[in-house]
C-alpha cells in the first residue's frame, strides 16, 4: 500500500467518525442542492444542454491539437505569448523567471486548481514574492494554511464562527460574526493587495479558439481585477479547456454556473485576449498563457479514457458524492477529489500510488447522474480499477482470494460446499461469541456490522426440498 | 401464464434464501410457472467490480450459457440484474458472447420491474400493517432507472403505509468489497443512512436490494435500533391468510 493510500485510509477514518463534520457539509450541500435543482428548471430542457455541451467538449477534446494552435494564434497576433508547458515544473519556472525578470514582489491570483496542481504558490513564496488568494474561499483557506477542501467552494468545511475567529485573527480590523461586516473586511485587504500587485495570475474556465480569448467566471470579481489592475497577467490553464466557439459559452457558461452554483449565470463572466492594445484604456501590459500537459496528452492517448477531459471542473460530481461527504475534501490528499479527483488523480499521478482513490467507491452512480458533460464517472472508476489489476499491482491476499472464488463459482457443487462451509464457519464463530474480533475471519464486516446469521439451509437446498414448495 | 427462471443473486443463495422464497411465494401468487436453474452460482460482479475482469469474464460466459435459453429471467436484486444487463456487454466486448450478452440482458429483470413493466401487476394481495420507506438501491435507481416501481407495489399492499425518508436516493454504503475495504467510509454511509430511516417514523426500510439491506440491517441492529429491514418480496409474500395464522414471522425476525 502506497504512503498516499495509508494516509488516506487514517484521514477517512477519522472524518468519517467527525458528526460535527458531516452537519456542516449536509448542511452546505443541502443548500447547493436547492439552488442547483432551481437552476437546472430554468433551462427548458437541461438534458438537451447537458448533450450540447458534451458535444462541444467531445469536438473540442478529439481536436484539441488544431484549437489549441488555432487559439495561440489568435492570442499572439494580439500581442500576448503562449507557452506550452509539459509538467508541473516547466509551467512553475516560466512563472517564476518571469516574476523575477520584471522584479514582481506581489502576486495577486484568482481560483485557479491548476497552479494547486503545479504547487505555484509555494514556488513563488520561496523566491521572496508574496502570493495572494482573491477569491474569498481561497482568501480563507490560504490564511488557514491549507489547501482548497473544494474546487469550487474551498471552504465548505468551515462555519462562520471559524471564519469570524480566523479573520479577528489575521485581519485584525474586525470582530464579528455578521457574514457582511467579514467580507467587507476581506474586501478591504484584498483590495490593498489588488493595486499593489505586479502580477495577476488566473486560470481559465474556457479558452476560445476562435476569438484567441480566455473566459474566466467568479463571483466576487476578484477574476476582473486579477486580470485587469496589475500590470502583467499570466493565465493558467490545463490545455483540456479549450473550446472551438465564441457562441459555444451560450451554453457552456450557464450549465457551468447551475452545476456549479445553481446560479442562471456566474456574477462576472470575462474574456481577455491579450495586452493593452493602442485603442484601450486598460488592461495589463503583458499577458501571457501557460498551457500545461502534465499527463493530459496521456490521457488523450487513452481512447477509452479519453472523455475524463471534458471535464469542466464544476464540482457537481463531487458535491453528488456520499463518500465525498464522509471523508470530506481534505482526506484525499490531492488537487482534484471526489469522483473527478478519484478518476483522475491516479491518470495523471500513477496508479500505483492512487490507485486506492478509484476503490474508494461505493460505485453507487450518483457522480455520473449529474455531470453536466455526462462523463461516465464511475465506468472510469471501473476501469482504473481493471487497469490496476492487470498491472498486477494488488495485494497478493486478494489476488487469491478471486483465485478461490472463481474456483468455488465456475462449479455448482464446489459454489455450494464452499457455501455451506462459509455458513457453518459462520455459525461456529457466532456461537463462540466471537463476531468481530480478530479471531472472525469475517472481521472486515462484523467489526463495523451486527453480525448477520447464517441460515441453516440454502435457498437451492430448500428449493431442492420442496421444489421451492414452502 | 409464461414460464419464468429464477435468478438466485449467490449471496441471496447463501446468507438470504428468504428472499428468494419470498419471491418464489408472490410469482406463484401470480400463477407463473417457475424454474430454478441448478447450475447458476454468481454473476461475477464481485470480480468485475473489483477489476478483476479476466476471472469475471469465464463466470459471466457461464451465466449466460444458463439463462441463454430461459424466455425471462427475474432476481431480486437489481445490482446483479445491472450486471448483466448493463455490465456484461461492457465486459464481453469483443468476445463471441458479446452478442449473447446483449439479448439475454433484455429478457433478465429486476423483481420489482418485472412486476410493474412485464407482468403488469400492481396489486399482488399482499397485506402488511406497517409503516414502511423505500430507500432507493443505487443500481436499481440509476442504472436500471427504476423508482416508481416499488412505491407502486407498496402503495397496493393492505395496512401498510408508505413513508419517505429524507435522502433516499443517497447510496447506503454497501458497495460490495468497499464495505470491508473501506470500512469505516462503508460504516459511516451506513450510519448516515439509518439515521434518516430512523428519522422518517419508519418500521421498516424496504428496497430492492438484499445487500443494502444486509448493510443497512448490520448497522441498525449495530445501533439498537428498533428499525427493521425487509426485501420488497418479504414484504409483497405476506397475505391477511398468513399474517392471521402467524404462518410467519415478519422480516428477518428470525435473525434477531
Amino acid at each position: 500500500m502506497s504512503n498516499a493510500a495509508h494516509e488516506f485510509l487514517r484521514s477517512a477514518a477519522e472524518k468519517s467518525a467527525d458528526l460535527a463534520h458531516r452537519q456542516i457539509i449536509r448542511r452546505g450541500i443541502d443548500s447547493y442542492n436547492a439552488a442547483n435543482e432551481r437552476g437546472r428548471s430554468r433551462f427548458l430542457d437541461w438534458e438537451a444542454a447537458r448533450l450540447r455541451c458534451q458535444e462541444i467538449k467531445w469536438e473540442a477534446v478529439n481536436n484539441l491539437d488544431r484549437y489549441l494552435l488555432e487559439f495561440e494564434q489568435r492570442v499572439k497576433d494580439r500581442g500576448g505569448h503562449v507557452f506550452w508547458a509539459e509538467n508541473s515544473k516547466e509551467a512553475r519556472q516560466y512563472i517564476a523567471d518571469l516574476a523575477t525578470a520584471r522584479g514582481v514582489r506581489k502576486v495577486v491570483k484568482s481560483k485557479s486548481m491548476v497552479s494547486e496542481e503545479i504547487h505555484l504558490g509555494p514556488a513563488l513564496e520561496k523566491l521572496g514574492i508574496k502570493v495572494v488568494e482573491t477569491d474569498l474561499g481561497e482568501y480563507i483557506v490560504q490564511l488557514r494554511n491549507e489547501t482548497p477542501y473544494h474546487i469550487v467552494t474551498p471552504a465548505m468545511h468551515l462555519n462562520r464562527t471559524q471564519i469570524a475567529a480566523l479573520f479577528k485573527e489575521k485581519l485584525g480590523d474586525v470582530d464579528t460574526d455578521d457574514p457582511q461586516q467579514l467580507v467587507a473586511a476581506a474586501r478591504r485587504a484584498l483590495r490593498r493587495d489588488f493595486f499593489s500587485a505586479e502580477m495577476g495570475i488566473s486560470g481559465a474556465n474556457f479558452l476560445v479558439a476562435d476569438a484567441g480569448m480566455i473566459a474566466l467566471t467568479t463571483n466576487e470579481g476578484n477574476g476582473r481585477l486579477c486580470t485587469s489592475v496589475p500590470r502583467i497577467h499570466v493565465v493558467l490553464s490545463g490545455i483540456e479547456k479549450v473550446i472551438p466557439r465564441l457562441q459555444d459559452l451560450a451554453t457552456l457558461w450557464p450549465v457551468l454556473a447551475t452545476a456549479g452554483t445553481g446560479q442562471p449565470i456566474t456574477c462576472y463572466s470575462t474574456l481577455a485576449g491579450g495586452p493593452r492594445q493602442p485603442n484601450e484604456v486598460d488592461g495589463p501590459e503583458e499577458f501571457h498563457v501557460v498551457l500545461v500537459d502534465n499527463g493530459r496528452s496521456e490521457l488523450l492517448a487513452n481512447v477509452e479514457e479519453r472523455e475524463v477531459l471534458h471535464c469542466i471542473r464544476c464540482g457537481a460530481c463531487i458535491n453528488a458524492c456520499p463518500v465525498f461527504r464522509t471523508v470530506g475534501g481534505h482526506s484525499y490528499g490531492t488537487t482534484y477529489m471526489g469522483p473527478i479527483g478519484s478518476v483522475l488523480t491516479p491518470r495523471l499521478r500513477g496508479l500505483n500510488e492512487f490507485q486506492h482513490l478509484s476503490y474508494a467507491s461505493s460505485l453507487c452512480g450518483a457522480c455520473t447522474d449529474v455531470c453536466p458533460v455526462k462523463i461516465n464517472l464511475h465506468h472510469h472508476l471501473l476501469h482504473n480499477r481493471r487497469d490496476a489489476v492487470n498491472a498486477s499491482d494488488r495485494p497478493w491476499s486478494e489476488r487469491i482470494g478471486f483465485m478461490l472464488w472463481r474456483w468455488a463459482v465456475e462449479d455448482s457443487r464446489r459454489f455450494r460446499a464452499a457455501g455451506w462451509l462459509v455458513r457453518l464457519g459462520m455459525r461456529v464463530v457466532h456461537r463462540l461469541r466471537l463476531d468481530g474480533t480478530v479471531l472472525d475471519p469475517a472481521r472486515p464486516w462484523n467489526k463495523n456490522h451486527a453480525a448477520p446469521l447464517a441460515p441453516a439451509k440454502s435457498f437451492r437446498a430448500l428449493w431442492g426440498k420442496h421444489n421451492g414448495n414452502n | 401464464m409464461a414460464k419464468v427462471a429464477l435468478f438466485i443473486p449467490c449471496f441471496v443463495d447463501q446468507l438470504t434464501p428468504e428472499v428468494g422464497l419470498d419471491m418464489v411465494r408472490v410469482l406463484r401468487r401470480l400463477e407463473f410457472e417457475l424454474e430454478f436453474p441448478q447450475e447458476q452460482t454468481c454473476c461475477g460482479q464481485p470480480a468485475f467490480n473489483t477489476g478483476y475482469w479476466n476471472d469475471a469474464r469465464p463466470v459471466a460466459e457461464r451465466f449466460l450459457q444458463i439463462f441463454r435459453s430461459a424466455e425471462q429471467v427475474v432476481c431480486p436484486s437489481g445490482s446483479c440484474t445491472t450486471m448483466v444487463r448493463n455490465f456484461y456487454p461492457e465486459l464481453l466486448a469483443g468476445t463471441p458472447w458479446h452478442e449473447e450478452a446483449i439479448k439475454v440482458g433484455k429478457r433478465v429483470f429486476e423483481f420489482s420491474e418485472f412486476l410493474v413493466k412485464v407482468a403488469n401487476v400492481k396489486d399482488v394481495g399482499a397485506s402488511f400493517p406497517h409503516r414502511v420507506a423505500v430507500h432507493d438501491s443505487c443500481h436499481a435507481l440509476r442504472e436500471l432507472h427504476l423508482k416508481p416501481e416499488s412505491r407502486e407495489l407498496l402503495r397496493h399492499v393492505r395496512g401498510l403505509e408508505l413513508v419517505e425518508m429524507p435522502y433516499s436516493e443517497d447510496c447506503c454504503g454497501f458497495g460490495g468489497t468497499f464495505a470491508t475495504k473501506f470500512g469505516a467510509i462503508s460504516a459511516a454511509m451506513g450510519d448516515a443512512k439509518a439515521g434518516y430511516a430512523e428519522s422518517c417514523g419508519a418500521e421498516y426500510v424496504t428496497a430492492t436490494d438484499p445487500s443494502c439491506l444486509l448493510h443497512i440491517d448490520g448497522i441498525l441492529r449495530r445501533r439498537k435500533s428498533t428499525v427493521r429491514t425487509i426485501h420488497l418480496a418479504g414484504i409483497l409474500a405476506q397475505t391477511a391468510s398468513a399474517a392471521e395464522r402467524g404462518a410467519r414471522p415478519a422480516a428477518r425476525e428470525s435473525a434477531r
